[in-house]
């Protein structure tokens, strides 16, 4: 009946009691708070079952917020522990627990923060910026976030049922075989990738058409902002890339579940061919990660240096760069493997390349503030932060790009400081520039300056204290995912690294502050123009927040930064007739069909077989449904639009 | 400019009304991702495909002339599929019907075979949890398998609002999704014939 479930899966010890315990009184606390205030029909009817692409940009926020603070609980214990598991102190934590702590937190950061924050900022702004009311597949997109969170909460879910991989986020045979690990663990990673994976395939699919279809008359591909270049670019590398992820995750299932020998040590598996595998994807990966990022510098620093963007066509070329030499480097993730010195070669003058467009775009963006009128926002604060910082990390890659070089410093901490250095410095601290740069236009008010200034200040001085430590370590030949070490002489530096964590929690802290501070200060911040920073594209032209159609008449472009042009040419605004809008309808279908593939994947890591079938039924029939269900989409009255604009003006 | 004229531009009353060349070019979108999940599976073969860990290899198991029937059966499904939608183009319920069942019949045959062969290997002892290479064999036709099952209940599940209501916009765009899925299922036929069963017979 429970399959391998037994009383024992609830077992833990302390401290992971203690995660489950504050889990549960926060959803306790959520459930009662939504009954008190009687907003569960709300909550189903305007959030859960929403196909407006803004809502669902939010909601992928907010999930990987929450996502963040588990993550940052995850990288807090183990520097805890490295600070304190020298010689005869072990520290705090089992070496079995340290193992789960730091496979989570590579999986939570990667998948459910990086992946959900771009995908929330990239749905939100995509067809603002190309003039559209929303993505070519509205219920698909809901459906996509859905199996996102279903993903997301497979991890959450081994925290009290059960236990997580303790292999690394990469999850390498033959460790994560059956044979080395019975456990559930592997089996939670593998269906949460599986399945967030599915749903951030079907949005790649989206963003693709709602790009190439759906932009607004005018709108040639060379006049797309460059942030929609970006989504265009990442949208290519996951439709190329994460397609290997399921394959190899299949792969890696059936030699779980049903005894294949793809990836086993005997038998003539190859564990190599799946460290290959899962780099053809997890390269391509990084830039799905960093290339919005790219893309929302480039819509930060023109506005607030109040010039055009330098170089728009060699910044486009870079990103196609980019794109296509993703796909010809994944081989430098190991290369100790032994493929020789000519493989080795090649793929490091690769990796080598792909430093010349990230140069490019580096001095597009100076030489775009160059002679500019800049202001210092906040915005600006964390693009300067994310110059430094993400050369720096760059550098460290290009000296790890050379072979000779990688054989000392492989999987030692010199690469987490490398990757830390160019995750956090510029694909964290890209979304926290979008965040607050484009925080009017999504809740109408703008964010406390002085708060967000002291956070990024946090940030930067302790995320720079944090890891750079680690670089020294490495080389001193301290090797990663260490729960205890005997060289005294590290310690002083794992301290320093702690004391930077400590001070980039304190940054975490003055952003929910900032935001506390920023809701109550709603009123006096409020942004009625729709455009407080003097804004180039036409997410700006609309309402902040905008209404639910995006734009009640289709803009119809000329140039690059059309909002620019048309606010400077003084454009008398035509009086126009509204005309009922075509939208789509609202439905659970997303909601039900994540909830099940969660069931689904949940049964197969426990052995109910029987729940898997019946799941499995469940997610057909709700296709089925669909498919027979008529009227996906009603329209707006004319009258109801006029009056929504009408108060807009007033 | 004219508001008629604005509104001819837009496409008004309906901005959505190229659902069709949306949904169909998104189709095309996603069997690009499917070709890539099935080149995964083929390098994982090519890589594979001699690790027989001292069991009999593919000249020993296979039978090309048994392979061949299945080729040209579903080739024959795929073109009958063809079929299918130019006659739903030209608002033949009846013969759109027709095509699309005996797609329908071909794929069940085919699948029949493919089976029959898989409980053959197995009883012969030659199970996928014997050797590398028998385990990406399975894995990959299995996987071929899986999706010709998926196309033909897809093409039951599109038929009946077609039996009920006739050849609506809504269904011949489903149609068209789905022809295209079945010369997919073709493509990758045809390279796992010439990679798994043609090349091992060497």
């Amino acid at each position: 009946m429970f399959g391998r479930l037994t009383i024992e899966a609830f077992q833990h010890d302390m401290i992971e009691y203690m995660a489950d315990v504050s889990m549960l009184l926060g959803a306790v606390l959520v459930i009662g708070l939504l009954t008190y205030l009687k907003r569960w029909k709300w909550l189903w009817t305007e959030w859960l079952t929403t196909v407006d692409h803004k809502k669902i940009g939010i909601m992928y926020i907010i999930f990987s917020t929450l996502m963040l603070l588990k993550g940052l609980v995850d990288a807090a214990m183990m520097r805890a522990q490295q600070m304190m598991a020298v010689g005869q102190s072990m520290g705090y934590l089992e070496p079995d627990h340290y193992q789960q702590i730091f496979t989570a937190h590579g999986v939570t950061m990667i998948f459910f923060v990086g992946m959900g924050y771009m995908f929330g900022i990239i749905n939100y702004m995509l067809p603002l910026q190309i003039g559209a009311r929303d993505v070519a597949f509205p219920y698909l997109n809901n459906l996509s976030f859905w199996l996102f969170v279903s993903g997301g909460l497979f991890i959450i879910t081994s925290l009290v049922i059960g236990e997580y991989a303790g292999t690394g986020w990469s999850c390498y045979p033959p460790l994560s075989g059956i044979k080395y690990n019975p456990g559930v663990g592997v089996d939670y990673w593998l269906w949460s990738v599986q399945i967030s994976g599915a749903g951030t395939m079907l949005s790649g699919i989206n963003f693709l058409v709602t790009i190439l279809k759906m932009r607004c008359p005018g709108m040639t591909l060379m006049k797309m902002p460059v942030f929609v270049w970006s989504v265009l670019a990442t949208v290519i590398l996951v439709i190329f890339a994460f397609p290997i992820l399921t394959a190899t995750a299949a792969m890696l299932t059936t030699d779980r579940l049903l005894d294949t020998k793809i990836f086993t040590e005997d038998f003539g598996g190859s564990p190599m061919m799946y460290i290959n595998l899962f780099w053809a994807w997890g390269h391509p990966e990084v830039y799905i990660l960093i290339l919005p990022a790219f893309g929302i510098f480039s819509e930060v620093v023109p506005v607030f240096s109040q010039k055009r963007l330098f170089g728009y066509t060699s910044m486009v070329w870079a990103i196609l760069a980019i794109t296509f030499l993703a796909f010809v480097v994944w081989l430098h993730h190991f290369f100790t493997m032994g493929a020789g010195a000519n493989v080795n070669a090649f793929f490091g003058i690769m990796t080598m390349i792909i430093a010349l467009p990230t140069g490019v775009k580096v001095f597009n963006w100076l030489f775009t503030m160059f002679r500019g009128k800049i202001k210092f926002t906040t915005p600006m604060y964390w693009f300067l932060g994310f110059v430094v910082t993400f050369t720096l990390g760059g550098m460290a890659g290009v000296l790890m790009a050379i072979p000779g070089a990688d054989f000392q410093v492989h999987n030692s901490l010199f690469l987490i400081a490398h990757f830390h250095f160019v995750i956090i410095g510029g694909v964290v601290f890209g979304f926290f520039a979008g965040y607050s740069y484009w925080f009017p236009k999504i809740f109408g008010f703008t964010l406390n300056e002085k708060l967000g200034k002291y956070a990024f200040w946090f940030w930067l001085i302790g995320f720079l204290m944090a890891f750079t430590p680690l670089y020294l370590l490495g080389f001193m030949g301290a090797t990663r995912r260490l729960d205890h070490y005997n060289v005294p002489g590290w310690q002083p530096l794992f301290i320093v690294a702690g004391i930077g964590a400590a001070l980039v929690l304190v940054g975490v802290g003055f952003q929910m502050l900032q935001l506390l501070v920023s809701i109550k200060d709603r009123k006096q911040n409020a942004d009625l123009t729709g455009d407080p920073w003097n804004g180039r594209n036409l997410e700006w032209s609309t309402s902040s927040p905008p209404p639910f159609y995006n734009f009640a008449f289709t803009p119809h472009v000329h140039s690059r930064d059309p909002f620019w042009v048309a606010k400077k040419g003084k454009q008398i605004e035509e009086k126009r007739a509204y005309h009922p809008l075509h939208m789509p309808k609202n439905t659970g279908t997303g909601f039900y069909i994540g909830a099940l593939s969660f069931v689904f994947g949940f049964a197969l890591v426990w052995y109910m077989f029987w729940l898997a079938l019946l799941s499995a039924v469940g997610m057909v029939a709700f296709s089925l449904a669909r498919l027979f269900e008529k009227e996906h989409e009603y329209y707006v009255p004319a009258a109801e639009v006029a009056k929504i604009e009408m108060g807009r003006s007033e | 400019m004219k508001l008629a004229k604005i509104n001819a531009q837009e496409g008004y009353p309906d901005t959505h009304h190229d659902l069709h060349s949306k949904t169909v070019f998104g189709f095309w979108v996603y069997l690009v991702t499917d070709f890539v999940l099935f080149g995964t599976f083929f390098a994982t073969f090519a890589v594979l495909h001699n690790n027989t860990y001292g069991g009999p290899g593919a000249a020993q198991l296979f039978k090309l002339p048994f392979a061949l029937v299945q080729t040209l059966l579903l080739l024959t499904a795929a073109f009958v599929s063809g079929l299918g939608g130019a006659a739903a183009h030209r608002k033949h319920k009846g013969a759109t019907i027709a095509f699309f069942a005996l797609t329908m019949v071909l794929g069940i045959v085919f699948m029949g075979m493919e089976l029959n062969e898989f409980s053959r290997l197995i009883k012969a002892g030659h199970g996928w949890e014997k050797s590398a290479f028998l385990s990406i064999f399975f894995t990959l036709v299995g996987t071929h398998g899986i999706h010709v099952l998926f196309a033909i209940l897809w093409v039951i599940a599109l038929l009946i609002p077609v039996i009920k209501e006739g050849i609506t916009a809504e269904s011949l765009r489903r149609l068209t999704c789905l022809r295209m899925f079945w010369q997919f299922l073709n493509i990758i036929w045809v390279f796992i014939f010439t990679f798994v069963y043609f090349m091992g017979d060497y």
